[in-house]
């Protein structure tokens, strides 16, 4: 539930392109087939793929999804750009989404997300720090809010209680 | 308990027993504790018998709306030779809310054990649990505790030798507040855009893949295996004088108080008791302001409000609010109430999936003028505007996040003019920085 990011290019090089679905991948989305009456209800599954094996989810991941699951690229583009979780373009080595929803506003938020921003060198929200490591993001509500401020680092660490006194400590964990 | 804090003797510990104890995690670790009896009985009922349990335990549903559980899934069709669904709802997304996290990070098994016990009850064979995309450790709890469960026969073809076939499957979100909301939910698991759908028809009709569905909350379906255990008369006798609000709820408390968590409460506990005694009550020095009781999309309480009012369904709505979820945002004297309620607007604004023109419109024509009233720029008419533009949004859409922008919006203005006029007067200097 993040703002999207803007920044870098949606496109690669279409000769750089490996595709994300085969192997192993393609064995893993072919086994979940099992489990719904539908290729289509694959779909959310298959960008989560997509997104540990990249990153984000480049354009010709677009096209591979669709041909996998039998939808158009239009179809799957329209879902991606739903969800907020899944990045349209490349982010820092470490992407980092900061509560500020109005509990955790309460509880000093606001202060742990210009802490955060001050220390990845970020500068503004949604933006790559100028050393590729870092791009922080609000966040609506994580669902944890007496646990003021929830941050979650790489779509993988849930991290709670982040004060701006505690951040550069959490923040060092990630080179 | 008052997880992460000890449990106070003021709370009815049911469900959350085993928070903050790790051991209980395990198969072999729930087992021990008592696990997995209610399933087993289940199992040796007819699936009516279940329904009738938990329709007699009086439970509602913990997931916002208080539906009595047993009446929904006594909806879904007997003999019509269709697959059924049933879904676990935890997208758990309401701000304010923490409770389902708690749930399945400490009690995996206990919402399995739910979700195998109301599927054998609708007559369905699959239950997917859709958790939050951002909910990273739940996931992985609930991942490790499904594959124990298939291990041990408690899912699978034939569980527990009953030769019934129960399939759970979670399901990962990927960031959108409004696939709580249950068809929007449908849709996400079909690989669809997250938009609410149409009602009729209803999900018991036709729900996931169009086939009939309940749906329920995680705190809901956590219950189930007690009631199953303990009995519908023990549940039932666990409120506070109100047969209509049984049981116990899980409310989580955030904002300012001494020791924010989720406490465990039986229904019709006096607020009063929940914010001082187990809370521990205000900071230092600072006075309780307002209250909101159920998660954000449910009217503010004033202080005096929240101080006369019992816990449960009826009690909250007669102090004029909702039981809502059970996500208690407390806010003490230091609060700026027009700024926490541009806040919120703003979060329903960045959640509307902008699919009604009420909703997509009014979400964000409302964060604007609260916005620039926070800049000093608001006009006396912005009040009226702002109370039109949620009358607009209240009753005309798909689904009720459009109304849940409106509730505090409303509210807000009536129980907090003051604040308001401060700042239209200048009385108040401006908060935020015009463009
Ligand atoms: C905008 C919106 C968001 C919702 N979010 C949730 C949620 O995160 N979790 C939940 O259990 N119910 C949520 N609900 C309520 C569900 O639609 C549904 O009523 C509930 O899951 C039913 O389960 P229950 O009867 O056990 O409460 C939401 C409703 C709306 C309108
Ligand atoms: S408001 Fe921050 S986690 Fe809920």
């Amino acid at each position: 539930m993040t703002d999207r990011v803007e920044q870098g290019t949606a496109r690669e090089p279409a000769a750089a392109w490996e595709p994300v679905f085969q192997g192993e991948t393609l064995a893993r989305l072919k086994a979940l087939f099992e489990k719904y009456p539908t290729k289509r209800a694959c779909l959310l599954p298959a960008l989560w793929m997509v997104q540990e094996a990249r990153g984000w989810i480049p354009e010709q991941a677009i096209g591979e999804v669709a041909e996998v699951l039998e939808l158009t690229p239009a179809y799957v583009k329209g879902v991606v750009t739903f969800y907020t979780m899944y990045h349209t373009h490349p982010v820092g080595r470490h992407f980092i989404q900061v509560c500020t929803t109005s509990p955790c506003g309460l509880c000093g938020a606001e202060d742990t997300l210009r802490a955060i921003l001050r220390e990845t060198g970020c500068g503004e929200l949604g933006t790559t720090s100028p050393d590729g490591r870092f791009t922080v993001v609000e966040v609506e509500c994580l669902g944890a809010c007496g646990f003021p401020t929830p941050i979650l680092v790489d779509d993988a660490d849930f991290i709670e209680s982040v004060t701006p006194a505690n951040a550069a400590g959490i923040l060092a964990r990630y080179p | 308990m008052g997880y992460p804090h000890p449990s106070h003797p003021k709370e009815t510990v049911v469900l959350s027993q085993y928070f903050g104890d790790a051991g209980a995690r395990s198969y072999e670790g729930w087992t021990r504790r008592g696990g997995y009896e209610g399933l087993r009985k289940a199992l040796g009922m007819a699936p009516d018998a279940i329904v009738e349990e938990v329709k007699a335990s009086g439970l509602r549903g913990r997931g916002g709306a208080g539906f009595p559980t047993g009446l929904k899934w006594s909806f879904m069709p007997k003999g019509d030779g269709k697959p059924h669904y049933l879904v676990c709802n935890a997208d758990e997304s309401e701000p304010g809310t923490f409770k389902d996290r708690e749930i399945m990070r400490w009690t995996p098994h206990a919402l399995i054990e739910g979700c195998a016990i109301g599927a054998f009850a609708i007559g369905a064979e699959v239950c997917y649990i859709y958790i939050r995309g951002e909910f990273t450790e739940p996931w992985n709890v609930m991942t490790a505790a499904v594959a124990e469960a298939y291990a041990n026969g408690a899912l699978g073809t034939n569980v527990f030798g009953s030769g019934k076939r129960i399939e759970v499957i979670l399901h990962r979100g990927a960031g959108a507040y409004i696939c709580g909301e249950e068809t929007a939910l449908m849709n996400s698991i079909e690989g669809r855009r997250g938009n609410p759908r149409i009602k009729p028809p209803f999900p018991a009709v036709a729900g996931l893949f169009a086939l009939p569905t309940t749906i329920n909350n995680v705190e809901t379906l956590a219950a189930v295996p007690q009631i199953m255990v303990r009995g519908s008369a023990w549940y039932k006798g666990l409120c506070l004088g109100n047969p209509k609000s049984t049981g116990t709820k899980l409310i989580s408390v955030c904002g300012h108080v001494q020791r924010p968590g989720n406490y465990e409460i039986t229904m019709g506990t006096p607020m009063k008791e929940l914010i001082y005694d187990m809370c521990g009550g205000m900071l230092p020095g600072r006075t309780l302001k307002a209250v909101i009781p159920g998660g954000s999309s449910v009217p503010i309480m004033t202080a005096e409000e929240a101080e006369s009012c019992v816990t449960d369904y009826e009690g909250v709505v007669a102090a004029g609010s909702m039981l809502g979820s059970g996500g208690m945002i407390v806010m003490d004297d230091t609060t700026d109430m027009v700024y926490q309620i541009w806040r919120l607007a703003k979060f329903y604004a960045h959640e509307s999936c902008a699919q009604c023109t009420q909703c997509r419109e009014g979400t964000s024509w409302t964060t604007r003028i609260l916005g620039r009233i926070l800049e000093g720029q608001g006009t006396q008419e912005d009040l009226d505007l702002l109370l039109d533009l949620s009358h607009n949004m209240t009753g005309t859409t798909i689904c009720v996040l459009s109304d849940s922008c409106a509730t505090p919006i409303v509210s807000g203005i009536r129980k907090f003019r003051g604040e308001f006029e401060a700042y239209l007067s200048g009385a108040r200097a401006p908060v935020l920085a015009g463009v």
